[in-house]
């Protein structure tokens, strides 16, 4: 059977049988399905830009759909301000690319642990690892405020830090997992070799084992800084209001618009708050995040294969 | 001692107990504990003074008034288990669907990959908030829809919230399958094509292949999926219930043992719904069989 009869055949059955012209049909229903729905997936995204460029003429005329009339950016001037952005995107920064790095290393380092030593108790252990992931961080969050506050880094950045290098930090058992199932394809007679050149596990571990798990750690990275970058609950527990993101800004967009215009409003004829002043600032929040995506997009959509959880 | 230590770690295996160390003791200190303290503050009316916490034994008050006088949790807990039992079913079945979609011979398929995968990296909490706000997280003009409209003459019978609930938030519904899509690309990718090819000999069409090869094929994956869906959805932002432990955390008169005993709440019944949802898998796999 050639490629193209059998591609054929495989169509044709998908459709419960029928002629040649049907298995063209499901082909085009897929293409006509994918593309809808990547629409819906993207509508959000789409109406967010569309609207953000829109001045408040357009918003009110219903005439003007997804182009805006004319080039206007005051949304985004005005929601620079309320965001308080570039110092605020310097804090964002910090707050997730300090705990991601550690957070990384340290679950590679448990993760060489499970995957290449068989110790009493490892399986349960594994086990363990898996079932913190299914523990809502609802649970253990006071708890852990108590405890940071007596341990006095409550407000500031090791209460992100410590959990993270101890390998609890946000997601962490996935990581922990992806190095695991890295570090387990590394193959024996490689570490023998080592071994009986006199390398100890350390070295093993830094100049064998890390090399080869590149890209385990591209992915754990750019997740942790996602999830970091995206998480709002902890971090408004944990740093109260001496450290900021901008999704906690975003947050109390509206309010702290209201605090800034509000009395300039009525008086000198300023905007009141809008939809496309909201979506500015929403974009300008995830304009970061979708950077990264673009950059290392190929890191994140691959990231499932390298993880094996799919089996080998 | 230094001897006991080294002849300890003499045994091979022994010194991955060095590599394992910091998660051991971040379990003891950050995960094991805490969920014991909590527990244990869930009995306790908890007050924070100046010379630390002060705790007065309360036995089942907290429970009792977060499942029985806490009329907003009681409601908030109904509604987030009927949500989330509709949601996950809905997001692993359409995850599913796109991954056998892109399991074709598409062009194109590494866009489409991109376009799914996007909303994981952007959709945090006050991100969605912002965007069920301005209305944009409902398919555009499901309003118009026939029987959107029905639905909306009938509100409040239990169908009709569903229903209602689902069109206006299909969208995030979509966007919560990111993972999940990638999850069965790989497991489909891996799955192993001499079977089809012994199904196709022996005459079995698309429609019996999908349910005899690639679903039975697929069941580890969609448990995996389940339990994750089930997971994320659970804590993310946009569940009220999370919003109501922190608030009540922080209020003097609730404080942290009633929040202790909602979380506790909340814990159970979380995992009630995943050993539901895995349940019934298991149940319908024996059943095939």
């Amino acid at each position: 059977m050639n490629v193209k009869a059998y591609d054929r055949s495989k169509a044709k059955r998908f459709l419960l049988g029928g002629s040649d012209r049907q298995g063209l049909i499901g082909q085009t229903a897929a293409y006509v399905l994918l593309i809808g729905i990547g629409f819906v997936f993207l509508y959000p995204l789409l109406f967010m830009i569309s609207t953000s460029f829109k001045s408040l003429d357009d918003l009110l005329d219903s005439a003007v759909n997804w182009i805006p009339s004319h080039f206007y950016l005051d949304n985004y001037r005005r929601a620079l301000e309320v965001l308080d952005y570039f110092p605020v995107l310097m804090q964002t920064a910090l707050v997730t690319l300090l705990p991601s790095i550690i957070q990384t290393f340290m679950a590679a380092v448990i993760g060489f642990g499970f995957a290449r030593f068989r110790f009493r108790g490892r399986n349960i252990l594994l086990l363990l690892v898996l079932f913190t992931f299914l523990i809502p961080p609802q649970v253990t969050v006071i708890p852990r405020y108590i405890l940071f506050n007596e341990l006095g880094i409550l407000d500031t950045l090791a209460a992100y830090i410590y959990p993270a290098f101890f390998g609890q930090g946000i997601n962490a058992a996935i990581f922990i997992l992806i190095f695991y199932q890295t570090f387990r394809q590394m193959p024996d007679a490689l570490e023998e070799a080592a071994q009986l050149d006199g390398a100890g596990h350390p070295t093993i571990f830094f100049r064998i084992a890390i090399p080869m798990a590149a890209s385990a750690f591209i992915v754990s990275f750019l997740f942790s800084l996602v999830w970091y970058w995206n998480e709002t609950y902890l971090a408004s527990i944990y740093f109260g209001e001496s450290l900021t993101t901008l999704p906690l800004q975003l947050q109390k967009f509206t309010a702290t618009y209201q605090a800034m215009f509000a009395s300039a409003s009525s008086a000198s004829g300023g905007t009141n708050i809008n939809e496309g002043i909201e979506l500015a600032g929403t974009l300008l929040t995830i304009l970061p995040l979708l950077v990264i995506y673009f950059v290392a997009q190929r890191w994140f959509v691959e990231s499932m294969d390298r993880s094996g959880i799919a089996g080998e | 001692m230094a001897r006991a230590i080294q002849s300890f770690f003499h045994r091979k295996g022994r010194i991955g107990y060095l590599f394992v160390l910091p998660w051991l003791i971040g379990f003891a200190v950050f995960t094991a504990y805490p969920v014991f303290y909590s527990l244990y503050l869930s009995f306790f009316q908890v007050r924070i003074t100046s010379q630390g916490i002060d705790t007065v034994y309360a036995g089942l008050a907290n429970y009792q008034r977060a499942l029985v006088s806490d009329v907003t949790f009681v409601r908030q807990l109904g509604s987030y288990f009927l949500q989330t039992a509709v949601s996950v079913p809905l997001i692993v079945i359409f995850a599913l669907m796109i991954a056998l979609l892109l399991n074709r011979p598409i062009r194109f398929r590494g866009w489409f990959r991109t376009i799914f995968f996007l909303p994981v990296i952007i959709s945090s909490g006050p991100v969605l908030a912002k965007l069920i706000e301005q209305k944009v997280t409902s398919i555009p003009a499901i309003e118009q829809n026939l029987f959107y409209r029905l639905a909306e003459d009938y509100r409040g019978l239990l169908v009709t919230d569903l229903f209602l609930f689902i069109m206006d938030n299909m969208i995030v519904l979509f966007w919560f399958s990111g993972v999940q899509i990638l999850i069965f690309i790989a497991a489909l990718q891996k799955s192993d094509k001499l079977i089809y090819e012994a199904a196709r000999i022996d005459g079995a069409s698309g429609w019996e292949m999908f349910w005899k090869v690639t679903l039975p094929g697929m069941a580890p994956m969609i448990v995996i999926n389940i339990v994750y869906t089930t997971v994320m959805y659970s804590i993310s932002s946009l569940n009220p219930i999370i919003e109501q432990i922190k608030t009540q955390m922080f209020k003097a008169e609730t404080g942290f043992g009633y929040a202790s005993a909602l979380s506790w709440v909340y814990f159970v019944a979380i995992a009630a719904l995943l050993a539901a949802l895995t349940g019934l898998t298991a149940y319908f796999r024996a059943k095939k069989k």
